[in-house]
């Protein structure tokens, strides 16, 4: 053997065989990362649900569970969608321009239909549940209806729009929903998919 | 120093010597046991370090138990822990002993910490050192969150429900990272079964890797005192710290009195005060978890309090919520940072002027009002309150290196000062 050291030789061929094995090491950990994804019968577990609207009396709420959230169907009375635009000053997002909804609810009464509001009952500062506070004045002087976050104080108004200096940064969130049939809503899928 | 002795051990005949010739045995006992010298003058606050490696072993054996009856399923998870509590033989005392040496874990560890802001122990050579015990609380913190789940009530998913939230105010990506993080589209089975996997199996061997690696530094550099001086500086003839005892028998034995009283208290609340008045186990945990229906107020335990109070005190700005997850992730990180943010020639509040003792006065009062404040719902004084302390918090980590230059200094003495008994 001689003597000679190429070090310049080994010095290459040491960083291509850390590159290899690092490239290889990053493509072993992927099927461990990714097994953390929602698996085929958590994603079977989340398909759009079925609600049946046609006994809810007028001014009621149904709560029905959609992917483990609460999803609120609320059968507005004509007062309460014909107060929805008298608070705007006290709203952070009136028009709905940085929440998420469907674009068939981005107006006043975030719905299609403004008698019936579907919304998640998910707060958006952290999660929480909101209570549904309907009556006038419920929450204090002033009050129009609507729901109040018992965690943090969040506040918003009938359509789920969130009011200001108050943590939740955006509106409820609309799902996507549909009606189909006679008196039915599915939630989950919008239009042609909800057939 | 005893790793600088020859090693003769290889001589001695019998059983020591067969392993000691195999495995270093007798050398490894010298350097961390019988000759790892400790300073002479170190006081009441110097139980806390020996206290937190106690409970570590009893959440690791009384853990390991549980694991024996407890089911990891959404359907099954609270009915077992009932089954613990009710029909397994000393059941109650086991799971007692984890959910109280988990209160216990952070009491110890946060008095540990405040022990080593007085005397500044983080400050060189010790930067380390400190980094590895703020990984430890980092881990420590995961790993209570994580073990606050698995008993499935109301407070454990709701909770479980606001802390992964978090990580949906990080911009573009912060939805896809809770849905891989929940395995889910909210909180469920399979969750659990993963915070079960972590809690119990992967975080716990990243603890005891950081507490073996803490002490080898500590070790490595030796542990400060009181008075803030390097032993190793004065060395009698035959090389050991002048002011330095072995640490066994000197320093077990007192770490054992520190045990006894430890445990007394310990066991008061075990046995007569279980839940902590509310505060180690919480009321709406009693009821299995609902995904329905939020408890009426949602408050973490007590030992994330002060940072939960930092996360409400930050309003949304700009249509996101993470100016408020920043700061509370920031209010740790300050602690890391505080090697490099002390400025002071001296390390011991003993020999530091009147700024850096009304300082740390006032950062205690400010973590222990947010402690505080984040248990209180955020409604009337309390969001202000917030506000006011959280700025507080900061100011003391950000003003460091100011006022710890100004302030002014006492001389340090050569040697730890110390009153023979």
């Amino acid at each position: 053997m001689s003597e000679h050291v190429d070090l310049g030789r080994r010095k290459l061929l040491t960083a291509t065989t850390a590159a290899t094995g690092a490239i290889g090491a990053g493509l072993a950990v992927s099927p461990f990362l990714a097994s953390w994804k929602p698996s085929a019968r958590a994603k079977a577990l989340g398909a759009p649900v079925e609600i049946d609207i046609s006994r809810m009396d007028v001014g009621s709420m149904i709560k029905v569970e959609w992917r483990g959230k609460p999803v609120w169907v609320v059968r507005r009375t004509p007062e309460m969608v014909s107060g929805l635009g008298t608070h705007d000053p006290l709203l952070l997002d009136p028009a709905s321009d940085g929440s998420k909804q469907p674009e068939f609810a981005k107006n006043p009464a975030r719905a299609q239909k403004p008698e019936y509001f579907v919304v998640l009952g998910v707060c958006t500062h952290l999660g929480c549940a909101p209570i549904s506070k309907f009556a006038v004045g419920e929450v204090e002087a002033g009050w129009p209806g609507g729901f109040y976050c018992p965690c943090h104080g969040s506040k918003f108004d009938l359509s789920g729009r969130v009011y200001k200096g108050v943590p939740a940064p955006k509106n409820l969130e609309v799902p996507p929903y549909a009606f189909v049939g006679d008196g039915k809503i599915v939630v989950g899928a919008e239009g042609a998919q909800a057939a | 120093m005893a790793s600088t002795e020859p090693n003769n051990a290889a001589q001695k005949g019998g059983l020591s010597g067969w392993i000691n010739a195999r495995f270093p045995l007798d050398k490894m006992m010298r350097e961390h046991v019988t000759e790892y010298y400790a300073p002479k003058n170190f006081n009441v606050w110097y139980y806390f370090g020996a206290l937190a490696l106690f409970v570590l072993v009893l959440q690791l054996v009384t853990g390991i138990f549980l694991t024996m009856n407890y089911k990891p399923s959404a359907t099954e998870a609270f009915g077992a822990v009932e089954y613990i509590m009710r029909d397994v033989e000393w059941g109650w005392l086991i799971r007692y002993l984890h959910s109280t040496g988990a209160s216990a874990f952070f009491i110890v560890v946060y008095l540990h910490m405040f022990r080593a802001l007085m005397y500044g122990s983080y400050k060189a050579p010790r930067e380390l050192l400190w980094l590895l015990g703020m990984g430890i609380y980092l881990v420590l913190m995961a790993e209570a969150f994580m073990g606050y789940l698995l008993p499935w009530g109301n407070m454990s998913f709701w909770g479980a429900q606001v802390i992964v939230s978090l990580f949906g105010t990080i911009p573009v990506v912060g939805d896809g990272l809770v849905e891989w993080i929940r395995g889910d589209y909210y909180i469920s089975d399979i969750t659990l079964n993963r915070f079960f996997a972590l809690h119990v199996v992967a975080l716990p061997f990243v603890l005891v890797g950081l507490v073996v690696a803490h002490l080898l530094a500590l070790h490595e550099v030796g542990s400060n005192n009181p008075d803030g001086v390097e032993i190793k500086k004065t060395k009698g003839p035959d090389g050991k710290p002048l002011d330095g005892i072995a640490f066994h028998p000197y320093y077990t034995v007192k770490d054992l009195f520190g045990l006894g009283v430890f445990l007394t208290l310990f066991s008061a609340i075990v046995f007569f005060k279980p839940d902590g008045w509310g505060l180690f186990l919480e009321a709406p945990n009693f009821e299995p978890a609902n995904p329905m229906q939020t408890p009426a107020h949602i408050a973490p335990v007590w030992y994330f309090t002060p940072f939960y109070a930092i996360l409400r005190a930050v309003p949304s700005f700009f249509g996101t919520q993470i100016w408020g997850v920043l700061a509370m992730f920031g209010a740790i990180v300050m602690l890391a940072l505080m090697p490099w943010l002390d400025k002071s020639p001296v390390k011991s509040i003993r020999y530091r002027g009147p700024i850096s003792k009304l300082a740390l006065g006032i950062f205690v009062v400010t973590f222990v009002m947010l402690g505080y404040l984040g248990l209180k719902p955020s409604t009337g004084i309390y969001p202000l309150l917030a506000r006011v302390f959280t700025v507080i918090y900061f100011a003391y980590f950000l003003l460091m290196p100011w006022w710890s230059r100004i302030d002014s200094t006492k001389p340090v003495p050569e040697r730890v000062t110390y009153d023979a008994h």
